[in-house]
């Protein structure tokens, strides 16, 4: 059993267990890429999630995000069996409880800065007004209060980045999903946005980082390292509070 | 997502790629266009038959004489037989026999050269009694018409036609007064008629010469003198037309006393006539209207066609919105609405062309095109819903789309 993040009155944000996803690829073949894991992130943690390529970093990402249903296990959301809802419960839970960072970004290129951010609370049903309000505190607070009108062409990476960031935190999820957040950044814009990270983190949310890269992981509260689709003891990382099964 | 803000975002989409939109909405242009116009047409056509046959008179019933058969068994067609004489006029204007008749007008005719000084001018003669201008709808541009007086007396009177007052004399107002000779007996020109246009069947029916019934049975001789060619009868209204034709084919039977098989005179309405036009102009615009939505289905799968790229191309985009939060039906709403939005287009711009063409084709074809802005209308809704029809498939593929597979395409 893997339990991160403060202890005593947080509340339970997501709740993994014994989690498994097998795909089946083109060719026949069958992948295990999650082999019984098990997870619990409570309220206000910072965990980082490590391990190279084909651990299943990035299918844990998406059964966390309510991407992707996992084969057998249960995942719980914010309380909910997120394998009980259909499509429209899923919808709504990425709406509300997720916010996602993904490395590219993801920006719809047409739409300014304060109508990307506005997006996810279009989908939420927010009035105009209401949504416009929010999207431009929601830029204000990733420093971005002067950009709101401009499209992501006409932005930096680490500005696109923080927009995206904004973009998550607009609908006050409950957790804060980044993919690996700084993999299209320069160093300096990469200090940008994790320093973004530690104020969030220290206003209380929760965020879940999936990265490969050692210094991001480094800037996390707790670190897990995921191989072969199970989290084992991490090489080499000081103070990591994961633990194995 | 409110369907304000997927309008917004549809809107946007479309207008991204202008010449793509437009490019798409040829198709929907061209069907629209096609068929406002063919409406157009067809109506024109319609109201110009109509326009003819009413010029003709409404309400109005024509009994022409039988068949005659010659000695040699050949025989003529309608009209060819002397069987319609004035006393048929005569029993017709009796109101208990026929009440729902307003008005009989018999008519001789024949064609005869008309001479003015050293000018000569050969129209046709039409030989009748003063009701002529009520039942054949008709008034005078100048002078008066000749009265029952000068019928009973064969007065030597007559009533030129616009066209042929303008032939015979300089103008139309200085014929009155003036005397023409036909056949060496001359006429005094007493008025002109209004001008009418072409009938329905292509005679110009401003080319004639009017004058009492017993004068022109005397110049044009031959046969009977009460013998008459066609017989005109006005019903008292467009709803007394059947009643009027049920009592003037009962009292010519009775009064030739034959059956309806051995009937010796043909009686026709306008209604006929109307209702034959009519349906022919219908079936043409049928026709061509069916060609026209033939190729509304075809810009409909070009719409269709190009909304399928579409959502190959935004793939990334499907994903993201989904992993924001948007539902299945938010991303098929979208798209559906962008479709409609192509259609819309394509159906303002293609009435933009077919109000365009109906200026330019009557020019060009010299056929009249009237456009009708309840066709004009139901066409933009046509187009709409073509539109929406064809983005339902690709919306739903849309739909469908996993989020993590759209994301992952670079």
């Amino acid at each position: 059993m893997t339990a991160v993040g403060p202890e005593g009155t947080g509340r339970t944000v997501l709740d993994l267990r014994d989690a498994v996803k097998t795909y089946t690829t083109g060719s026949g073949l069958t992948v295990r890429a999650l082999v019984g894991v098990d997870l619990t992130v409570r309220e206000g943690a910072y965990l980082a999630i490590t391990g190279p390529s084909g651990s299943g970093k990035s299918t844990l990402m998406h059964v966390l995000g309510c991407l992707d249903a996992l084969t057998t296990g249960s995942y719980r959301l914010d309380g909910v069996e997120v394998g009980a809802m259909d499509e429209y419960g899923l919808a709504a839970a990425r709406n509300r409880l997720i916010g996602f960072v993904f490395q590219q970004f993801h920006l719809l290129p047409g739409l300014s800065a304060v109508r990307n951010v506005e997006l996810p609370l279009a989908y939420a049903g927010v009035g105009r007004a209401d949504r416009r309000a929010r999207a431009v505190a929601a830029l204000e607070r990733v420093g971005l209060g002067d950009r709101t009108d401009h499209r992501p062409g006409e932005l930096s990476g680490g500005q696109q980045q923080r927009v995206a960031v904004a973009r998550a935190l607009v609908t006050e999820p409950a957790l804060l999903l980044a993919d690996e957040p700084t993999g299209n950044l320069d160093s300096a814009s990469t200090e940008d946005v994790l320093d973004l990270f530690d104020e969030l983190h220290a206003a209380g949310r929760t965020i879940v980082v999936i990265t490969h890269e050692q210094d991001v992981a480094a800037r996390a509260q707790d670190r897990l390292h995921l191989r072969d689709g199970r989290f084992t003891p991490p090489p080499v990382i000081a103070g990591a509070t994961g633990v194995a099964r | 997502m409110n369907l304000l803000d997927t309008a917004h975002s549809a809107v946007e989409a479309v207008a991204g790629h202008r010449l793509r939109s437009l490019l798409t909405t040829l198709g929907i242009l061209i069907g629209i266009a096609a068929v406002t116009l063919t409406v157009g047409l067809g109506q024109g056509a319609q109201e110009r038959v109509s326009e003819q046959i009413s010029a003709l008179g409404s309400n109005l019933l024509i009994v022409l004489p039988g068949s005659s058969t010659s000695t040699t068994g050949v025989r003529g067609g309608a009209g060819s037989a002397s069987t319609l004489t004035t006393r048929d006029a005569a029993a017709l204007t009796d109101r208990t026999d026929a009440p729902d008749v307003a008005a009989v007008a018999p008519v001789t005719s024949g064609s005869a050269t008309l001479v003015a000084g050293t000018t000569n001018w050969r129209t046709t003669l039409a030989g009748t009694t003063p009701s002529w201008t009520a039942v054949r709808d008709r008034t005078l541009v100048t002078g008066r018409f000749f009265t029952q007086a000068e019928v009973d007396a064969a007065a030597p009177v007559v009533v030129l036609g616009p066209l042929t007052a303008q032939d015979l004399f300089p103008s139309a107002a200085s014929a009155v007064g003036r005397t023409v000779q036909v056949d060496g007996t001359p006429l005094t020109v007493v008025g002109v008629l209004a001008p009418e246009g072409t009938s329905a069947s292509g005679t110009s029916q401003d080319d004639t010469a009017v004058l009492p019934q017993t004068t022109a049975a005397a110049l044009l001789g031959g046969g009977a003198r009460t013998r008459i060619s066609t017989l005109y009868v006005e019903a008292t209204g467009p709803a007394a037309l059947s009643a009027a034709y049920q009592e003037v084919d009962r009292t010519l039977l009775t009064l030739h006393g034959v059956t309806p098989a051995t009937a010796d005179f043909t009686l026709t309405s306008q209604q006929a006539l109307v209702s034959t036009a009519t349906a022919t102009a219908h079936t043409l615009t049928v026709l061509l209207g069916g060609v026209a939505g033939l190729s509304l289905l075809v810009g409909g799968i070009g719409v269709m066609n190009i909304m399928l790229v579409s959502v190959t191309e935004r793939v990334r985009e499907i994903g993201l919105r989904k992993a924001i939060g948007a539902s299945p039906s938010a991303i098929r709403r979208q798209f559906v609405l962008e479709a409609g939005l192509l259609g819309v287009g394509g159906g303002v711009l293609g009435v933009a062309l077919g109000v365009t063409g109906a200026e330019l084709l009557p020019r060009v074809i010299g056929q009249p095109v009237d456009l009708s802005a309840t066709a004009t209308v139901a066409a933009v809704g046509v187009s709409l819903v073509v539109g929406l029809v064809a983005g339902v498939y690709p919306a739903h593929r849309a739909a469908r789309l996993a989020p993590i597979d759209a994301l992952r395409s670079q």
